[in-house]
């Protein structure tokens, strides 16, 4: 039932998409709100929400499991309506989500930054609501910018390790990646296995980032 | 004068090649997680005894720490806490077989969190659906899992534990989840629950299936051999055995 490749991937995949959905949504909703706030603020939520690009992974862990633990703030009040976080796949959508959350953010704003203004307030005079400026306007033509950066959150959420391992664990068959099935693999000595798994990953990896290549706005074709 | 982009970086490069990562005079000891607080006490003792040597710790999952070794980690003293783990590095050559000798004993016991009012009172009762999660080490690489694995099979619940198993990457990690109400029971050495007596509770005893036994010996690629055998006879003099019997540790036959 719990294959050592397939049970481990096809949960990294998942695990992955959803967290680079979520970091989509949020990134978005953060990378615009950010594109409308005055410049000094802006700077300072951005530097706050790209955090976790810098900060170690098994900082994020603890602050997760000490917000999201079952004796934590938020964790707690789920924990009383029967949800739990911890050592679930959930949680490691959750530890995925905020390491990836930056890169759609960062990709984002220059994305939105780089849609010239006229277009916005041309669409404006015309008398559209903001909501369809932005669907129709502002976000087709930020898209491969920000399709970039979505591809990257999802390689970075499938390649996240240490805030999985502290909030998720590393449970085959429910919350066991393949980050943290090749770690297990390496400390029990299985080679082989790790070996496999090693190798799947890095391929997932090179078509993510291959794809990623594709879709990035390139200079020489827009100038 | 010429502005050398290169100098700060080539600076930095030649002061860390330069820094050595251990004097002539380090023991560098690689031991079971459990054996923490103990090997600390008991390297202050041995370094009171030998002013010029300086002990070193690497502390782990046992299984670990035989990995380390096997890839080549400059390392003097293996300890481990089961028989397994020193097999296999004795299978790999990277111990001193005749160097091997057993040094302290353990049990098994069930922790709860402190303060949780639904409490396994029996080990029968680990099984039970209102225990929803029970740690214990990953028997892969752990000895406390091995152990745990061997008594609840034994018990004949390891069935119904294993569904609701959380595996820890060593006992101290069993340890901390328990202590942060992770989880709702955990399977620990009697010397990891007393670490933490404000944050667990023990409610039971685990008879094991086998003798917990440590194993200790030297690293057959020891540079410092000399000490690495005075530190293993250390351990096992009565003033090492009287330290690991402070901590805890029962004492081999």
């Amino acid at each position: 039932m719990t294959d050592p490749i397939w049970t481990p991937l096809l949960l990294s995949l998942k695990v992955a998409s959803c967290a680079a959905l979520l970091a989509t949504v949020f990134g978005l909703a953060c990378a615009y709100g950010l594109s409308r706030m005055p410049g000094r603020g802006a700077d300072l939520v951005d530097a706050i929400l790209s955090l976790p690009l810098v900060l170690p992974p098994t900082v994020i862990g603890y602050y997760l499991l000490v917000v999201f633990g079952r004796r934590g703030a938020v964790g707690s009040w789920l924990a009383d309506r029967g949800m739990t976080l911890v050592f679930t796949w959930q949680g490691a959508v959750l530890a995925a989500t905020v390491v990836a959350l930056p890169l759609v953010l960062r990709s984002a704003r220059t994305a939105f930054m780089g849609v010239d203004p006229e277009l916005e307030r041309a669409g404006r005079a015309l008398g559209v609501t903001e909501t369809v400026v932005f669907f129709r306007i502002t976000l087709p033509l930020a898209w491969p910018g920000i399709l970039a950066g979505i591809l990257l959150a999802f390689a970075r959420a499938l390649g996240e390790f240490g805030a999985t391992l502290m909030l998720a664990g590393s449970l085959p068959g429910k919350t066991q990646t393949l980050s943290t099935a090749i770690y297990e693999a390496v400390q029990a000595g299985d080679d082989h296995t790790a070996g496999i798994l090693v190798v799947t990953t890095s391929a997932v990896c090179i078509v993510t980032l291959v794809l990623a290549g594709r879709l990035a706005p390139s200079r020489r074709r827009t100038d | 004068m010429a502005v050398r982009p290169w100098r700060l970086p080539a600076t930095v490069l030649l002061i860390f090649m330069g820094a050595r990562p251990v004097a002539a005079a380090d023991l560098t000891v690689s031991a079971a997680a459990s054996l923490t607080q103990a090997f600390k006490a008991v390297a202050a003792a041995f370094e009171r005894q030998r002013p010029a040597t300086r002990v070193r710790f690497n502390f782990g999952a046992s299984d670990v720490m035989v990995q380390q070794i096997i890839m080549g980690a400059p390392v003097d003293v293996l300890a481990s806490a089961d028989q397994a783990a020193m097999d296999r590095a004795v299978e790999a050559g990277v111990v001193d077989r005749a160097s091997r000798v057993d040094f302290a004993t353990n049990q098994l016991v069930v922790i709860v969190p402190s303060g949780q009012a639904n409490v396994p009172h029996s080990v029968a009762q680990l099984a039970a659906a209102t225990v929803r999660r029970v740690t214990y080490g990953n028997p892969a690489s752990v000895p406390v899992g091995r152990y745990t694995q061997a008594a609840l099979q034994q018990a004949g619940v390891w069935a119904a534990v294993n569904a609701k198993g959380i595996a820890a990457q060593n006992v101290r990690q069993a340890l901390a989840y328990v202590a942060r109400g992770e989880v709702d029971a955990g399977i620990v050495f009697a010397t990891d629950a007393a670490i933490m007596p404000d944050a667990v509770r023990v409610v039971a005893e685990l008879p094991s299936a086998l003798p917990i036994t440590y194993p200790i010996a030297r690293v057959t690629h020891s540079r410092a051999s000399a000490d690495a055998d005075a530190f293993v006879a250390f351990v096992r003099s009565p003033q090492g055995q009287r330290v690991l019997v402070e901590h805890g540790f029962g004492l081999p036959l």
